[in-house]
């Protein structure tokens, strides 16, 4: 018999995989804001807390600051947290124990403990909630030695992820596209895990490689498909993992096409891109550049609540689309 | 317009309906004047058509993204302000419509930015939850729970160095009383004598979660016991109470004894936000407190007393209609931003060009 794997959304298969750790270890369990009754902001954790109980699934006060410390201290004391930031905005509110307490603890201590926590973010523009709910800062963490930074991009992705994740004896921050929450995809059952330091060539393409993160992955293909009619090739690489950076994957792909795109939502400048871009230029794979390397990332200012503006600020299938074949026409 | 809360003004409540006041007159009616307390009800009239409006327009499209309603919860908003001079500064929070018409914002600049367009009170880049107007003293709703409260305690410290005499209103949520932000803000501002008026609005729940489940006092006036200011619950619904704990906060504040914290019990009537589907409170509990709508409440009373009477009731409901009218259309008309300023407004002194691709 043939497996037609069934879809489920992005956010479903979040829901799924914290479901399947919970009942194989007992010492997972979630915290967050409203992520009991309510089900989370996005309804990622929904009924959860009917089937778990709410010593599981377990609504905090509004404390991202002690609440991310106290998920700090109960990873190190033997439990496993899944902790969820209603916004991933509000991390700059945790920032103090995900930086200075999980990210270094087991440096600081010469080997002598593990922090296995997982916390996950839900961010990125597109829902008219203006500056302080739409940002997208997995590049701040990024920077983080210590901390390992994930983005998937498809719910298989966001699923196997989350599992490796919880799997995972260092603290791992899944950052969660809103607008894919909505999303649909062939989700295996069961357990199963994605490596968190793998990127993954989502179409294989002779011009140009395209190296997206979240979002920015679909848009990516989208573009791919339309400028194939038009005879340009694009490979679309999901770098899904910020930290540590998969330049293997990157690498060959642009030895392959020899020229480079990166796509992100995040400020454009000192991001994921600017990161990208270095590790091509300090290659082998720089040599064979045909092209300059070109960014597309968000605008330089923060997310503005008219949709106009907000779609201006982020880059588009359009934008993909343009730049993409210019690049490839040698016009840049 | 501008009152000082240090002399107490020649009761005109007297006249104002042309009765005499009753004997029983709460004393803070009398202090305001008829003037001001009509004023009060137009303002209460005017939140609550301001955002039954706003929440139409959000079902025809007319608004992006979601939006957080005060209905129910306006005496709180028009109490306090009612303390208030117009330099006086405030800061707000998400839930904030009703304390920047309360401090004397324009329901029509107020539509135009909940439309993303250019008159509106942050040009359209903000929206529902980031209206400021400093000409107002309004320093910023906000979207981060408890990211008023260190700011309303800077202002303070401004005012009292630059010896303006202005005081802050700080509007909170019960939620947020359990942010670091509050307790810092509340220690700060005490430690340094801060001319600040700490405003809970403990409507019992931030979000979904009840004060009960989250805050491990029962009433949050009490925290401010552990930070030497005086703390004070009161009938939220009641514009009356609300008003009277303001004015001697207020004017405590501007004797240079320090800040006060001030609970107003409330509740709110319409989910947390356009996603909310209330799971988590019972119809009843809903119902009960629609029976203490605060408008009602309020012209209950001024009717009792005789402050009042229908007729002037009705033709103050009459004017904010008209007035609500007015601004939409003056909203629809205004124009949108252009995308080549996307990037205008992020610093002060600003160069280049301002599109996305710009230099
Ligand atoms: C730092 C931070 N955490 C969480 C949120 C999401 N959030 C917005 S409003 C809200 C509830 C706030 O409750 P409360 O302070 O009681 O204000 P209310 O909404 O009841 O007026 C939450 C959790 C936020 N905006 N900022
Ligand atoms: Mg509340």
């Amino acid at each position: 018999m043939d497996t037609m794997v069934r879809e489920l959304s992005y956010s479903q298969a979040i829901q799924e995989a914290m479901a399947i750790a919970m009942e194989r270890d007992p010492r997972v369990f979630l915290m967050g804001e409203d992520i009991g009754v309510y089900g989370g902001a996005f309804q990622v954790t929904g009924d959860l807390v009917h089937r778990f109980g709410e010593d599981r699934v377990m609504d905090m006060p509004i404390s991202e600051l002690a609440g991310a410390g106290v998920a700090v201290g109960a990873a190190l004391a033997g439990m496993r947290p899944v902790f969820e930031f209603q916004f991933s905005d509000f991390a700059t509110l945790g920032m103090e124990q995900i930086v200075n307490q999980a990210a270094k603890l087991r440096f600081m201590l010469g080997g002598a403990v593990s922090v296995p926590l997982v916390m996950r973010f839900p961010a990125g523009s597109g829902t008219g909630a203006a500056a302080q709910h739409s940002q997208s800062l997995e590049a701040w963490l990024a920077h983080v030695p210590g901390l390992k930074v994930v983005q998937p991009s498809t719910p298989h992705d966001a699923k196997g992820l989350l599992l490796a994740a919880i799997e995972d004896p260092d603290p791992v921050m899944i950052f969660e596209h809103k607008l894919l929450y909505k999303t649909k995809g062939p989700v295996p059952e069961g357990w199963y895990t994605v490596p968190l330091d793998r990127a993954e060539i989502r179409r294989e393409g002779r011009d140009l490689t395209v190296v997206a993160t979240s979002i920015m992955v679909i848009k990516a293909l989208e573009a791919a498909a339309t400028l194939a009619q038009e005879g340009i090739e694009l490979e679309v690489v999901d770098l899904r993992s910020l930290r540590p950076i998969d330049t293997e994957t990157l690498i060959a792909s642009v030895s392959r096409t020899h020229r480079l795109m990166c796509v992100y939502e995040g400020v454009k400048t000192l991001g994921i891109g600017s990161e990208v871009s270095a590790a091509i230029a300090e290659s082998e794979a720089f040599d064979l550049l045909d092209a300059p390397i070109v960014r597309l990332g968000g605008a330089e200012c923060p997310l503005p609540y008219n949709p106009e503006l907000e779609k201006a600020a982020v880059p588009q299938v359009a934008d993909i689309v343009e730049t993409a074949r210019r690049l490839v026409q040698g016009r840049i | 317009m501008a009152r000082s809360s240090l002399t107490t003004p020649e009761p005109d409540t007297a006249t104002a309906a042309g009765r005499l006041p009753a004997a029983n007159l709460p004393e803070v009616y009398r202090r305001l004047g008829a003037a001001e307390i009509r004023d009060a009800l137009r303002k209460m009239r005017l939140i609550r058509r301001f955002e039954e409006s706003a929440e139409e327009a959000y079902v025809r499209g007319l608004i992006h993204g979601t939006m957080h309603l005060s209905i129910g919860q306006e005496a709180s908003a028009v109490g306090v302000c009612s303390a208030l001079s117009p330099t006086d500064y405030m800061t707000s929070t998400h839930r904030g419509h009703g304390h920047c018409l309360g401090k004397g914002a324009d329901v029509g600049r107020m539509f135009a930015e909940f439309f993303g367009r250019e008159d509106g009170y942050c040009r359209g880049r903000g929206g529902s939850m980031h209206i400021a107007d400093p000409s107002t003293g309004n320093l910023g709703a906000n979207g981060i729970v408890g990211g008023g409260l260190p700011i309303a305690v800077g202002a303070a410290l401004a005012a009292k160095r630059l010896g303006n005499g202005r005081i802050v209103v700080c509007f909170f949520g019960d939620g947020a009383n359990n942010e670091g932000a509050f307790h810092e803000s509340l220690n700060m501002a005490s430690v340094w004598k801060l001319p600040v008026v700490f405003v809970c609005e403990n409507n019992k729940y931030g979000m979904s979660t009840s004060v009960a489940r989250s805050t491990s006092v029962k009433n949050i006036a009490d925290r401010a016991v552990a930070y030497s200011m005086p703390g004070v619950t009161v009938d939220g619904n009641r514009f009356a109470d609300v008003a009277d704990a303001t004015h001697a906060a207020v004017e405590r504040a501007r004797r240079g004894e320090g800040p006060s914290l001030i609970e107003c019990l409330t509740y709110r009537i319409r989910g947390h936000s356009k996603s909310d589907r209330n799971r988590y409170r019972t119809k009843e509990e809903i119902e009960s407190w629609q029976k203490r709508d605060p408008i009602q409440l309020f012209e209950a009373e001024l009717l009792e007393f005789g402050l009042m009477d229908t007729p002037e009731m009705v033709a103050i409901q009459t004017s904010v209609e008209e007035e609500i009218t007015a601004a939409i259309e003056f909203a629809k008309a205004s124009p949108a931003p252009s995308p080549a300023d996307l990037t205008r407004y992020v610093y002060t002194t600003e160069r280049g060009s301002h599109g996305h691709h710009g230099a």
